[in-house]
């Protein structure tokens, strides 16, 4: 059932350096057949992100093993599947928050399996993750919240509160907030925000440094049917204005449809399912869940 | 509800316990017999008592209200209320550091964890009283010594409840910001302290309370404050100026207990 397939995608930010260009591989995709028997071109693309043969277990419990798959820049995955399969422990993974047991994971050139603690640093500073519970600082101020995603380009004591840092980050901070609607909220307390309100908030903390790979795990899980149709609206109107390639976890088929262009399907302990978007039904994607 | 609805019936209410279990109890009463023993728990002291309680009593009051004694002892008061604000807030302050390096998981390694957490215990396993005794040794009698001890004391106390604490923090903010590429510093300054906020708040009132429960006992051992007067009350048999002594102690250490439940209240009630 697996189908490879990149999309061509819109020329990213110009403010990626040469360095990091030459930095990362280049897949060529193979010119083969997809589900529908239609025959995709075969572009060169970057690629932000290679999984090989990954393996993860908890306590002896094995939760996937011989997951690869590749992400090419720009590009939107949806990872799909149903609870246990291990789409958060994937997630987790790839960003060297949990160690995996086996395989290989290389996200902008970083050996992520390999890596030092700054190299890894280094690499999520270029990375950005917004959560199910949204997961801000309650008792600070919602300015304060996405000044402190700044962190992992600007270390240290000046970036722990909005009070303390200088203007530039302030005002990155601030056009971040603009982005998503809330810079007449700047001052607010974030336990003190909507649940709505809290994700945009999470969401401008993850862009405010203009990172290259956006994840989101089950972004809208803990919304409103409009709220999260609102929130997945604006995370992918500003995903693909700067070019970011995300990768996000939906138990919302529709969304994995509409906002995906590739979905990857968790299950068995496997990734049977590594397919287009466009090429999917709803009907299918159900059948994970059996 | 019939018969046939459970074919096994209805479960027993109590269940019958193990023979480890049984033996477990029996050995328990008889430690706690035996320790009744070891205290010299006297039937007929009990019953005698009352009247020497009573007498007691009745050579107190009324307290001694001699303006001039209630000056002096109001000044000790507050010295007491001192010692134990000024101990309180620099073991509270020092806890913080001591604590991150308690805190499984944050920023230090586990081997330093348990150095910590170890010289942590062995704080609390002193008591207050046995402290002040070792800094009017090693700064002379006087309010100093008994603040000393007192800080050293939150220190035990607050150090292993912050450590406590911040391990038991909500993790999601943490987690946010260390995939952003944070420092480990930098994650605990603005997720961890702040999550774990609230719990510090509470336990520094606590700290707060304690201390100035301690201080007023410290005078007796020569380390400041008003136990000085009580102790010299009861030596020169000036029993009405040690109820006077006693009932200050009480009237201040409820309404610190009040003010701390009010500021608590205030401060963490706010969360939502």
């Amino acid at each position: 059932m697996s189908v490879r397939c990149i999309r061509t995608q819109a020329t990213r930010s110009s403010t990626i350096s040469l360095v990091t260009e030459l930095s990362v591989e280049t897949l060529v995709a193979p010119a083969r057949p997809d589900q529908t028997g239609a025959e995709i071109s075969a572009p060169v693309l970057p690629v932000d992100l290679r999984v090989t043969g990954l393996a993860k277990s908890f306590a002896g419990t094995p939760i996937f093993k011989d997951v690869s798959f590749g992400l090419s820049r720009g590009e939107a995955v949806a990872i799909v599947g149903a609870n246990g399969t291990g789409k958060s422990t994937l997630l987790r993974c790839l960003m060297g928050l949990i160690p995996a047991d086996a395989g290989a994971i290389n996200v902008l050139g970083t050996d992520v399996r390999n890596s030092s603690s700054a190299g890894l640093r280094a690499m999520r500073a270029q990375m950005g993750l917004v959560s199910q519970k949204h997961n801000l600082v309650p008792r600070l101020s919602v300015l304060s919240n996405v000044v402190q995603g700044l962190l992992g380009q600007r270390p240290g004591i000046r970036h722990w509160s909005q009070s303390f840092a200088p203007i530039a980050s302030r005002e990155a901070a601030l056009a971040a907030l603009e982005k998503v609607g809330l810079a007449h909220l700047a001052n607010r307390r974030a336990d003190r925000l909507s649940g709505g309100q809290s994700q945009r908030v999470a969401i401008a903390r993850a862009l405010v440094g203009q990172p290259k790979i956006l994840i989101a795990d089950e972004p809208t899980a803990s919304l409103d049917p409009a709220a999260g149709e609102d929130v997945m609206d604006l995370f992918f109107d500003l995903a693909r204005q700067e070019g970011v390639t995300v990768i996000f976890i939906s138990h919302n088929i529709d969304h994995a449809l509409q906002y995906g262009d590739r979905v990857l399907g968790l299950a068995e302990g496997g990734m049977p399912l590594d397919s287009r978007a466009s090429s999917l039904s709803a009907q299918e994607l159900r059948g994970l869940y059996d | 509800m019939t018969d046939t609805s459970f074919p096994m019936g209805l479960p027993s209410r109590y269940e019958r316990p193990s023979a480890l279990a049984f033996l477990v109890y029996a050995a328990a009463i008889v430690i706690v017999l035996w320790s009744f023993a070891g205290a010299g728990f006297s039937i007929d002291k009990v019953i005698s008592s009352p009247p020497r309680f009573a007498d007691f009593i009745d050579r107190a009051f009324p307290p001694n209200l001699d303006p001039k004694v209630l000056a002096r002892l109001g000044w000790k008061m507050l010295e007491t209320l001192q010692i134990a604000l000024a101990g309180a807030v620099i073991g509270i302050i020092l806890s913080v550091p001591i604590a991150l390096l308690a805190a499984r998981g944050l920023i230090a390694p586990t081997w330093i964890n348990q150095i910590v957490r170890t010289g942590l215990g062995f704080i609390r396993a002193v008591p207050d009283i046995a402290w002040a005794l070792v800094f009017v040794v090693a700064v002379g009698l006087g309010p100093f010594a008994g603040m000393l001890a007192i800080a050293i004391d939150t220190i035990g106390f607050c150090g292993r409840f912050f450590a406590d604490d911040m391990e038991a923090a909500d993790k999601g903010p943490s987690e946010s910001l260390t995939a952003t590429g944070a420092r480990k510093l930098d994650v605990v300054a603005c997720a961890t302290i702040p999550a774990a906020m609230p719990a510090f708040i509470s336990t520094s009132l606590f700290a707060t309370e304690k201390a100035v429960r301690s201080s007023t006992i410290l005078g007796l051992v020569g380390a400041g404050g008003i136990g000085i007067e009580l102790k010299v009350g009861f030596d020169l048999f000036d029993y009405p100026t040690a109820m006077t002594v006693i009932l200050m102690i009480a009237v201040v250490v409820i309404s610190i207990e009040y003010l701390s439940g009010w500021a608590r209240t205030k401060i963490i009630g706010e969360q939502r």
